[in-house]
């Protein structure tokens, strides 16, 4: 088993933080808006080097996403952020229109996303943004793993001509892929070699599915584990060489099982390579406050309910 | 009719082609005349386009002509051709784009796009959507419409980039009176104002009417002047939109306005169907497109200027 090192816990809001910090120096087109959530998003540098970069919106996302349209007339690149669940949910059809159909190259750029957002409870904790996201036609949707993978998505969205959704969270987590890395948008990484099972995991999940492919080992049982950062597009071709090689997948995701990365991944095989395919999400539920490990833990999403789906999946192979 | 409408007509009718930039360059809509002669030519393509296909929004469409003609032959300054970015232009947004006969009716004759397209408004394969979006490439949109209450935000974004990019340019949108009822809108107002959004001219179409009836019953829209104030825009009201001088004249007055700390708001009255005797005062034709012979009266009232497309 490849060992990864945890370089030390972050959260992948302050990867945001730091990719915006990079692009206000670097790129004189990106422009950043926010809705009342500076500190949350981890932007106060941008600002502070950038002030006539930035607009602050007020609690008004709505008004954000057609501002963020608008500025794209003109030739700005907008990073419009906010909560994952103002920057979808509330805001679709603001999305949908003045966005997505319009073929805006605004950057959606959602932080407190899924459960572990924690004590604020359900009324901010999104599990369906994904879904919401990766069903609007020309929609690039990314999750990225990392404190160091969420500052290279940044970057490597600001060069890509499009609307994108950028899926970020608030806990710190293990920091583990490098820091040079490229983002390839689209390409999904290979974490692990096995072949008795491939874990496609996204966000959050990616570290717990290293974890679990290592107690796994332990057990005899040879996992595969891919990192798969961008949704949508989906490396279809990455899933499909591993399945054909395992036989049997399972998906984890912070978010319902319904609409996210496990739907794409079970779309994929039926049309190309039926294969067995377990499911490492939420179960079409709500949250609720809580600390995020006991979040995760409660609602099935961490290395104990990887390994569970992997026993599972093993038997109907 | 002025000697240079016959001249662009002329070139038109032989050419059957889109015309030029560099012909409508050198055309300044010299009087009042020759800008009615535009009026009534855009409320036949109005009637023709919505009757063919027996479906779309000729009430608002034609309330809101004089607007149309007004903003893009007298008002706007536009460069030949048409990008996305539109730097060094005026930039104009619809806001309420189910009134897109006009707007395509306006664009095609500018010389966006050939005018023979205007038969194809509404049907499969073309760049004329019921509503109007940049999704099929139609030169001369710049965003797509018809979900009420986004444009104004839109505006706004378009309108900060211009001061970003040091382009003294203006930007123009217009809304429908219903169209306030949606939230979005009230966020922009306020937006604007708070951040001194001075490139920005809002015209309210004001003809009190939406699809189920007057907006004094289905939702009272108050004192909208004393809103928009209220929220620190400076605003005028054009009290016959359906008088072209009068709207010429509002908008220059609005122009004048603009760079002196306030976004500007032009309450415009209209009547709906304005033109037309029959669609005048009422929501009837809020989404209603003529039979044959009610095609035939609209029309008889509306003769030929331009030449039809």
């Amino acid at each position: 088993m490849k060992k990864y090192i945890d370089q030390g816990k972050n959260d992948t809001r302050s990867g945001y933080g730091a990719g915006m910090t990079e692009l206000g120096r670097s790129n004189p087109n990106v422009v950043a808006l926010c809705a009342d959530l500076v500190g949350s998003l981890k932007i106060e540098t941008f600002i502070a080097e950038n002030p006539e970069r930035f607009f602050q919106i007020g609690i008004a996302e709505a008004n954000m996403m057609g501002i963020a349209a608008g500025l794209t007339i003109g030739g700005k690149i907008p990073f419009a952020s906010t909560f994952a669940n103002f920057a979808t949910g509330r805001v679709y059809d603001q999305i949908r229109q003045s966005i997505a159909y319009s073929g805006k190259n605004v950057k959606i750029c959602a932080s407190h996303a899924g459960i572990t957002l924690g004590e604020d409870g359900a009324t901010h904790q999104i599990l369906e943004d994904i879904g919401l996201m990766k069903m609007l036609p020309g929609m690039t949707v990314i999750n990225p793993c990392d404190y160091n993978q969420t500052k290279a998505a940044t970057l490597a969205i600001a060069d890509y001509e499009g609307p994108v959704y950028l899926r970020f969270g608030r806990p710190k987590v293990a920091n583990f892929t490098p820091a040079d890395q490229k983002f390839e948008i689209g390409k999904a990484l290979l974490l692990n070699e096995g072949t008795d099972v491939t874990i496609i995991a996204t966000g959050h999940l990616v570290w717990q599915a290293l974890i679990a492919a290592e107690n796994l080992e332990n057990k005899g049982i040879s996992a595969e584990v891919i990192n798969i950062h961008t949704i949508k597009p989906l490396d279809e071709e990455a899933v499909l060489k591993s399945v054909k090689k395992t036989g049997c997948v399972v998906s984890a995701e912070e978010h319902n099982y319904l609409g996210g990365l496990g739907e794409s991944i079970a779309r994929t095989l039926a049309t190309q390579h039926p294969a067995p395919q377990e499911f490492v999400a939420t179960q079409d539920t709500f949250g609720e406050s809580g600390t995020p490990d006991q979040l995760m833990d409660k609602y099935g999403l961490n290395n104990k309910a990887i390994e569970e789906a992997v026993l599972r999946v093993l038997k109907r192979k | 009719m002025s000697q240079l409408i016959k001249y662009y007509n002329s070139r038109l009718d032989t050419q059957k082609i889109a015309p030029t930039f560099e012909i409508i360059k050198n055309i300044t809509m010299p009087n009042i005349e020759a800008l009615e002669d535009v009026v009534v030519q855009t409320r036949r393509d109005i009637l023709r386009m919505v009757h063919k296909v027996n479906s779309g929004h000729p009430g608002g469409s034609l309330g809101c002509t004089e607007f149309f003609v007004s903003l893009y032959h007298e008002m706007m300054e536009l460069k030949d051709g048409f990008d996305m970015d539109g730097a060094g232009e005026d930039l104009f947004f619809l806001s309420n784009g189910h009134i897109s006969p006009v707007f395509y009716s306006i664009l095609a004759r500018k010389g966006y796009f050939p005018i023979e397209e205007l038969n194809t408004f509404r049907l499969i394969d073309s760049r004329l959507q019921g509503h109007p979006t940049t999704h099929e490439g139609l030169p001369g949109i710049r965003v797509a419409s018809g979900s009420l209450g986004q444009g104004m935000s839109v505006a706004i974004g378009a309108a900060l980039a211009k001061k970003l990019n040091n382009d003294n340019h203006l930007v123009y949108s217009l809304h429908g009176d219903g169209e306030l009822q949606e939230g979005q809108n009230w966020e922009a107002i306020m937006y604007a104002a708070g951040n001194k959004v001075d490139n920005l001219i809002s015209t309210i179409d004001r003809n009190g009417q939406q699809i189920d009836g007057p907006t004094a019953e289905v939702l009272p829209l108050g004192n909208l002047s004393e809103k928009f104030t209220a929220f620190g825009w400076d605003v005028l009201e054009i009290k016959d939109g359906n008088n072209l001088e009068e709207v010429i004249a509002g908008l220059q007055e609005a122009k004048s306005r603009t760079g002196k700390g306030k976004p500007i708001c032009i309450i415009m009255n209209t009547v709906m169907g304005n033109g037309v005797d029959f669609m005048m005062h009422t929501h009837a034709w809020h989404g209603k497109a003529p039979n044959d012979d009610q095609l035939e009266t609209a029309l008889a009232q509306n003769p030929e200027t331009l030449g039809d497309y």
